[in-house]
C-alpha cells in the first residue's frame, strides 16, 4: 500500500474532494467535516487505483443511504467525471421524505401547481397538488394538541425509574447501607416507566375523499406536533410518506410541503393495495407494531374488498388499536354496508366519525380515553 | 485520526475479502472496501440492510479474520448502561461490607465490577471484536448514550474514572433500518448498506454453506428467491433462507421427489409467514416453473 497522498496532500489534488463535500451539503445531504477529511484519507488509504476506489470510499465515509444513492453518485459523477447533474432537482434534506410508490421509487414529484379541479385522474394518474387553505378550526386544534399529551395511549416501557414498584433497587440500597453502616431500614424499589405508543396516522386522498382530506391533514399536523413518535402516510394510487414534512412547526409550511409530496391528490382509490404496499415495506411495518392506528378513509374501495381484507388484517394483527374514521359516519343513519367495510368491520376497534378535524379530534380522544380505563 | 494502512496483515480490501472467504463469507467489493476502511481509519462500521442479508454473519466473519472473540450485544427497546456497559455487583459489594468489619476495603475494585459488551471491548481491544446488533430496536436515549463510546472509544465510571482504550476497539453496528439512526450516530461511522447478493453470488454462497447441494439447484433455488423477493410479501426470504430452501428441496429429490416438487414441497422453509404463504399458492408453481427452467 502506497500512502502518499495521505500525509502531505497538495492542495489542488485535494480541490475536488472540498468540492464534493460542499456539494453534498448544498445537495441536503450531510457531510461533516470529520467525513470529508475520513473520505480523503479513506481514498489515500486505497490506492486509489481507479475512480471506483475513490466511489467506493465515498459512499462508506458519507454513507448516503440508500434512499439517497442515486442523487449521491450523480454529485459524484459531477465533480468527478464532469457530468453535469441531470434530473434531480435539490431541496432541503429535512423536507425531503421519502414518496412511496407502488411500482417504483419516486422521491421527487412535482411541486404544487394550482389546479384545483378534479381531473380525470384516475386514468390518467395525472399529478397535480391541491393548495391547502388554513381552515378556521384553529381553536379546536390548539385544544386538542394540548389535551393530546396526556390522553394519547402508553404502554409500560421496559426503563425503570425509582419509586413504588415491585422491583428492588440494588443501587440505591447500596448506597443508603454505606450511609447507615451497613444497615438497611427500608428496601427501595423502581417501577417500570410508561411511554407514549406510537402513532400511525393513514389519509385516504382519493377523489372521494376530497373534501376531508385537508382537514386531516390539518389535524396529522397537530397530533404530530404533540405525539411523541407519530408517523403519517397518504394513501390514494401510491403509498407517500409525509411525516417529515408535517414535522416543520409552522403549519402552513408543513402543509405546503406535504401537498407538493402526494402526488395523488384526488386521485382514485386502490386503498387496498396502498395498504398492502405499506405492510409490506418493513421499515414501514414495524411502524405499525403495537402502535395506535388510525385510518382515516370513506373505505370505498374499487374492485373486490380481497386485498383490503387481506392487508386490514395484516394492520390489525400487528397495531395495538385500529382505529378507522369516515366523513360517512357522521351521518348517523349511516351503516357500513359496502362489501368492503362490511369485511373489514370485525378488524377494527372503533368505526368514526371523520368528517372534518373538530370531530377526528374527539375521536382519537375519546378513543384514547376510553382505551386506558 | 489514527490511521494504520495494514491491520494484522491485511493491507487493502482484496486480502481482506480474501481472508472472509476463508471464514466462509462471501464479500462484495464494497463491503470489503467499507470494512477495510472501518478497521484502517479505527472508527465503527455500521452495517445496514434488510432482515437476513448476513450483517451480523459479516461481523462473525470479520472477527474471525482477526482472530478476535467477538462480544454481542443485542440491543432492544430500554437498552441501559447497566446492560451495556458495566454493572456494580451490589450483593458481593454489601457481603464484603459485612465481613469487612473493622477494615478498610476498596468497594470499587475490579472484584465488583461486571464489565458488560462495551466494557469488555475497551478492556481488551486486541483481543475482542464489539458487535452491536441492530441498534434500530434501542431508543434513542440509547443512540445518544453511544456517541460518546463510538467517538473517542471511553467509558466513564463515576467511581473508577475514564477508561480509555489503548488502541480503537473494532465495532461493527447492524442496523435494520426500523427507524432512521440519528446523524450524530452514522457520521461517527464508517457505512455500508448490504443489500441482497447479486444472483451468481448468492449460489456461491449457497454452495459454500450447503455442501450437499449441486450447482444447478443453487443457481434455480436463487431464481425462484430473486421472484419472490420481488413480490410484496410481508417477510421475503433472506440469504439464511436460501441457503435452507436448497438444502431441503436437495434432500426431498434425494428421497424422490421430482424437481419442481421438491421445491414446492420445501416452500416453508423459504416463507414463514402464514400470509405470505396463502398469498404466494396461486402463483407459485408459475414462478417455480419460471426459475426453474
Amino acid at each position: 500500500m502506497t500512502g502518499q497522498p495521505q500525509t502531505q496532500p497538495l492542495p489542488r489534488a485535494l480541490e475536488p474532494f472540498l468540492e464534493f463535500a460542499s456539494a453534498l451539503r448544498e445537495a441536503g445531504i450531510p457531510a461533516a467535516p470529520e467525513q470529508a477529511q475520513a473520505f480523503v484519507t479513506g481514498v489515500g488509504l486505497l490506492g486509489p487505483r481507479s475512480i471506483r476506489d475513490i466511489r467506493r470510499a465515498a459512499h462508506a465515509t458519507f454513507g448516503p443511504g440508500p434512499d439517497r444513492a442515486e442523487e449521491f453518485d450523480a454529485i459524484f459523477d459531477a465533480i468527478f467525471l464532469g457530468r453535469s447533474i441531470a434530473a434531480p432537482a435539490m431541496g432541503e434534506a429535512e423536507d425531503m421524505p421519502e414518496a412511496f410508490d407502488a411500482g417504483d421509487f419516486d422521491l421527487m414529484p412535482e411541486g404544487p401547481e394550482e389546479d384545483p379541479s378534479g381531473a380525470d385522474a384516475t386514468v390518467a394518474e395525472r399529478l397535480f397538488a391541491r393548495l391547502l387553505t388554513p381552515g378556521d378550526e384553529d381553536a379546536a386544534l390548539r385544544s386538542f394538541a394540548r389535551a393530546a399529551p396526556a390522553a394519547l395511549p402508553r404502554r409500560r416501557s421496559r426503563r425503570t425509574a425509582p419509586g413504588k414498584g415491585r422491583q428492588a433497587d440494588p443501587r440505591r440500597a447500596f448506597r443508603e447501607m454505606l450511609r447507615r453502616d451497613g444497615e438497611i431500614m427500608e428496601l427501595p424499589a423502581r417501577h417500570r416507566r410508561t411511554r407514549q405508543r406510537r402513532i400511525l396516522v393513514l389519509v385516504d386522498v382519493s377523489g372521494s375523499m376530497k373534501a376531508g382530506t385537508e382537514g386531516a391533514l390539518r389535524l396529522s399536523h397537530a397530533l404530530m406536533q404533540a405525539g411523541e413518535r407519530v408517523e403519517i402516510f397518504t394513501l390514494g394510487t401510491r403509498l407517500t410518506r409525509v411525516t417529515r414534512a408535517l414535522r416543520h412547526r409552522n403549519r402552513e409550511q408543513a402543509l405546503t410541503l406535504a401537498s407538493g409530496l402526494v402526488a395523488d391528490w384526488d386521485g382514485g382509490t386502490r386503498l387496498g393495495e396502498a395498504l398492502s404496499v405499506f405492510l409490506s415495506v418493513p421499515r414501514f411495518a414495524s411502524f405499525a407494531r403495537g402502535a395506535l392506528a388510525i385510518v382515516v378513509s370513506d373505505g370505498l374501495e374499487r374492485g373486490g374488498p380481497e386485498a383490503l381484507t387481506s392487508a386490514m388484517h395484516k394492520l390489525d394483527g400487528l397495531a395495538w388499536s385500529v382505529l378507522w374514521l369516515s366523513p360517512l359516519a357522521a351521518d348517523p343513519a349511516y351503516r357500513p354496508e359496502t362489501g368492503a367495510m362490511r369485511a373489514i368491520l370485525p378488524m377494527i376497534d372503533r368505526l368514526g366519525d371523520g368528517s372534518n378535524p373538530v370531530s377526528l379530534a374527539r375521536e382519537i380522544l375519546a378513543f384514547s380515553k376510553g382505551a386506558r380505563a | 485520526m489514527a490511521v494504520r494502512s495494514s491491520i494484522l496483515g491485511i493491507d487493502g480490501p482484496e486480502p481482506l475479502a480474501l481472508g472472509l472467504r476463508d471464514a466462509q463469507y462471501i464479500a462484495d467489493e464494497s463491503l470489503a472496501t467499507a470494512a477495510y476502511l472501518a478497521l484502517a481509519l479505527g472508527k465503527p462500521l455500521l452495517l445496514e440492510g434488510a432482515p437476513g442479508v448476513g450483517k451480523t454473519e459479516a461481523a462473525k466473519a470479520i472477527a474471525s479474520v482477526l482472530g478476535r472473540e467477538l462480544v454481542r450485544l443485542q440491543c432492544y427497546e430500554g437498552i441501559d448502561a447497566a446492560a451495556a456497559m458495566y454493572e456494580w455487583n451490589f450483593p458481593r459489594q454489601m457481603l464484603a461490607i459485612r465481613q469487612a468489619g473493622d477494615e478498610h476495603i476498596n468497594l470499587y475494585a475490579d472484584d465488583y465490577l461486571i464489565a458488560r459488551p462495551i466494557l469488555l471491548a475497551l478492556q481488551a481491544p486486541r483481543q475482542r471484536v464489539l458487535l452491536i446488533d441492530e441498534i434500530d430496536r434501542a431508543d434513542h436515549e440509547f443512540e445518544a448514550f453511544l456517541l460518546e463510546f463510538l467517538s473517542d472509544f471511553t467509558v466513564s465510571i463515576p467511581e473508577r474514572g475514564t477508561i480509555r482504550a489503548g488502541e480503537p476497539p473494532v465495532v461493527i453496528l447492524t442496523s435494520n433500518r426500523t427507524r432512521e439512526l440519528h446523524e450524530a450516530l452514522r457520521r461517527r461511522c464508517v457505512y455500508h448498506w448490504i443489500d441482497y447478493p447479486a444472483p451468481e453470488l448468492e449460489a456461491e454462497i449457497v454452495m459454500m454453506r450447503a455442501s450437499t447441494v449441486a450447482q444447478e439447484t443453487a443457481r434455480k433455488v436463487v431464481a425462484a428467491v430473486g421472484g419472490l423477493r420481488a413480490e410484496p410479501l410481508a417477510k421475503p426470504p433472506g440469504v439464511a433462507e436460501t441457503v435452507e430452501w436448497a438444502q431441503a428441496a436437495t434432500l426431498l429429490n434425494s428421497q424422490g421427489a421430482p424437481w419442481p416438487r421438491a421445491f414446492a414441497r420445501a416452500i416453508g422453509v423459504a416463507l414463514k409467514d402464514q400470509d405470505d404463504l396463502e398469498f404466494m399458492a396461486p402463483r407459485l408453481d408459475a414462478l417455480l416453473q419460471e426459475a426453474v427452467v
